[in-house]
């Protein structure tokens, strides 16, 4: 299921996209939630705590739309409104290891916003209303801002050693 | 002045507990259990009309991470226990959620049986082709040949269909769906909730612990490109010819649920009448 292209009916109104761009920002948060959730539960806490804070930012930017467009619940966009199974800004559930590292979490969080970026960038170019289009440039701009920040962040951060996955005390046995 | 007769619209939120998942990280239940709380909000229902009935394995630990009421019964014997529920309750909404070798192997018996009594019971599977909580085992589903220490060279045994199982058993709804969906798994949980009678849900949930080549299914999963039917012939042909990646539903039929009068019409005189027999 690829993200690179945008095939799905592009929304006709400035409510309608950003009812889009709101989801993609509360759904990343409550993903981002989630993987915090599992890896606390692991006692991997400095990858709980990463995750934790990118779910913070997320939660942010979906306030930050809400206040701006008055909303008070979040609106539903309609099925098959993304270009992939899911909204292009949420971390796959099934890319985390519970030995990873920070590094790792910025990875996944990084292409994330890079997906995010892509999403608006091939939205503005489809859209078929100039309010619409503008909308999505922005957000693009805004996507590519997040990208260098996570970029800068990645850049500070240990690289893991290769050995980072190997566990002393494996759950599986049946290699 | 406010209205307070206004209903205030519930979330996925609304259906989750306060107790954390303990599965892997990067398990497919994580997104099945997303799905769920989804599912439930579209439905509408609050917490306090669902039920959520499970076996043994690691997804049948899911009741515990809802607000809704919750049984977490025996190995395989979830939907024994969900049928006495919702025919004793037939005003509340039974989900029953399990893995393929708490369904189809330990609880196989009461598959066939509960989809062919077609009691209003929303059954959902993660099916990730391996019993995880005891280590990697294989199961119904398995394919005969994997290999691993436990079963050198596979196990040699063809694997269940189950969804060939539940429309040939008398299911009135069949589903196949994905964990890397979590929005479309919901709405196909939600379609099944709503669809009367027994609704069937396959939810490939891969297991990135002991079958982590499963990672690939989202690469080979795809949307089916037809609308459901209720013509059991045809549903079965298309499953049967398949790539066992295509996810949507099958078959939504039109029997008449189990048991055919509302048992809640008449519910106060039927629990006077039992307690009646049991005085001593």
């Amino acid at each position: 299921m690829s993200q690179k292209t945008h095939t799905t009916k592009p929304p006709q109104t400035l409510e309608e996209f950003m009812a889009q761009a709101l989801v993609m920002e509360h759904e990343a948060a409550q993903r981002y939630n989630d993987l915090a959730d599992a890896m606390e539960m692991h006692n991997n806490r400095d990858v709980a705590q990463m995750f934790r804070t990118m779910a913070g930012y997320e939660a942010k930017h979906a306030q930050q739309i809400m206040e701006e467009m008055n909303w008070v619940d979040v609106p539903g966009v309609p099925t098959g409104a993304w270009p992939a199974m899911e909204p292009p800004e949420s971390v796959p559930h099934d890319e985390v290891h519970y030995l990873m590292h920070p590094w790792h979490a910025l990875q996944l969080a990084l292409a994330a916003e890079e997906r995010a970026r892509e999403f608006f960038d091939q939205l503005a170019l489809v859209a078929t209303t100039e309010s619409v289009r503008k909308a999505a440039l922005e957000l693009r701009d805004e996507e590519a801002e997040h990208v260098a920040l996570v970029q800068a962040w990645i850049a500070k951060t240990p690289k893991p050693d290769a050995q980072w996955a190997n566990d002393p005390d494996p759950p599986r046995y049946v290699d | 002045m406010n209205d307070m007769t206004q209903p205030v619209p519930l979330t996925a939120g609304n259906f989750k507990s306060a107790t954390k998942p303990i599965w892997c990280p990067g398990c497919g239940d994580f997104s099945v259990l997303s799905s769920v709380t989804k599912a439930l909000a579209l439905v509408g229902k609050p917490p306090h009309q669902v039920a959520v009935v499970s076996g043994i394995g690691c997804s049948s630990r899911i009741p515990a991470y809802t607000s809704c009421y919750g049984f977490h019964g025996v190995h395989g014997r979830s939907l024994a226990a969900a049928t006495g529920l919702k025919v004793a309750r037939p005003d509340l909404t039974v989900l029953v959620a399990g893995g393929d070798g708490d369904g189809y192997s330990i609880g196989g018996n009461h598959f066939l049986h509960a989809c062919r009594r077609n009691v209003d019971l929303t059954y959902i599977v993660m099916d990730n082709h391996v019993y995880g909580m005891t280590k990697g085992q294989a199961s119904p589903t398995t394919e005969p040949d994997w290999d691993n220490k436990l079963s050198p060279g596979g196990t040699g045994v063809r694997s269940f269909h189950p969804l060939v199982i539940a429309l040939a058993s008398g299911a009135n709804f069949v589903a196949r769906a994905f964990a890397g969906d979590p929005n479309g798994t919901a709405e196909i949980i939600a379609q099944g909730i709503r669809h009367p009678g027994f609704s069937f849900i396959e939810i490939m949930s891969p297991c990135v612990t002991f079958r982590p080549e499963q990672r690939e299914w989202k690469n080979h999963v795809h949307r089916a490109a037809v609308e459901a039917t209720d013509d059991a012939a045809r549903a079965a042909r298309r499953i049967m010819t398949d790539d066992g990646f295509n996810i949507g539903v099958v078959y939504a039929g039109n029997r008449t649920p189990y048991p055919a009068v509302k048992r809640n019409e008449h519910s106060a005189d039927a629990v006077h009448q039992l307690e009646k027999e049991f005085q001593l």
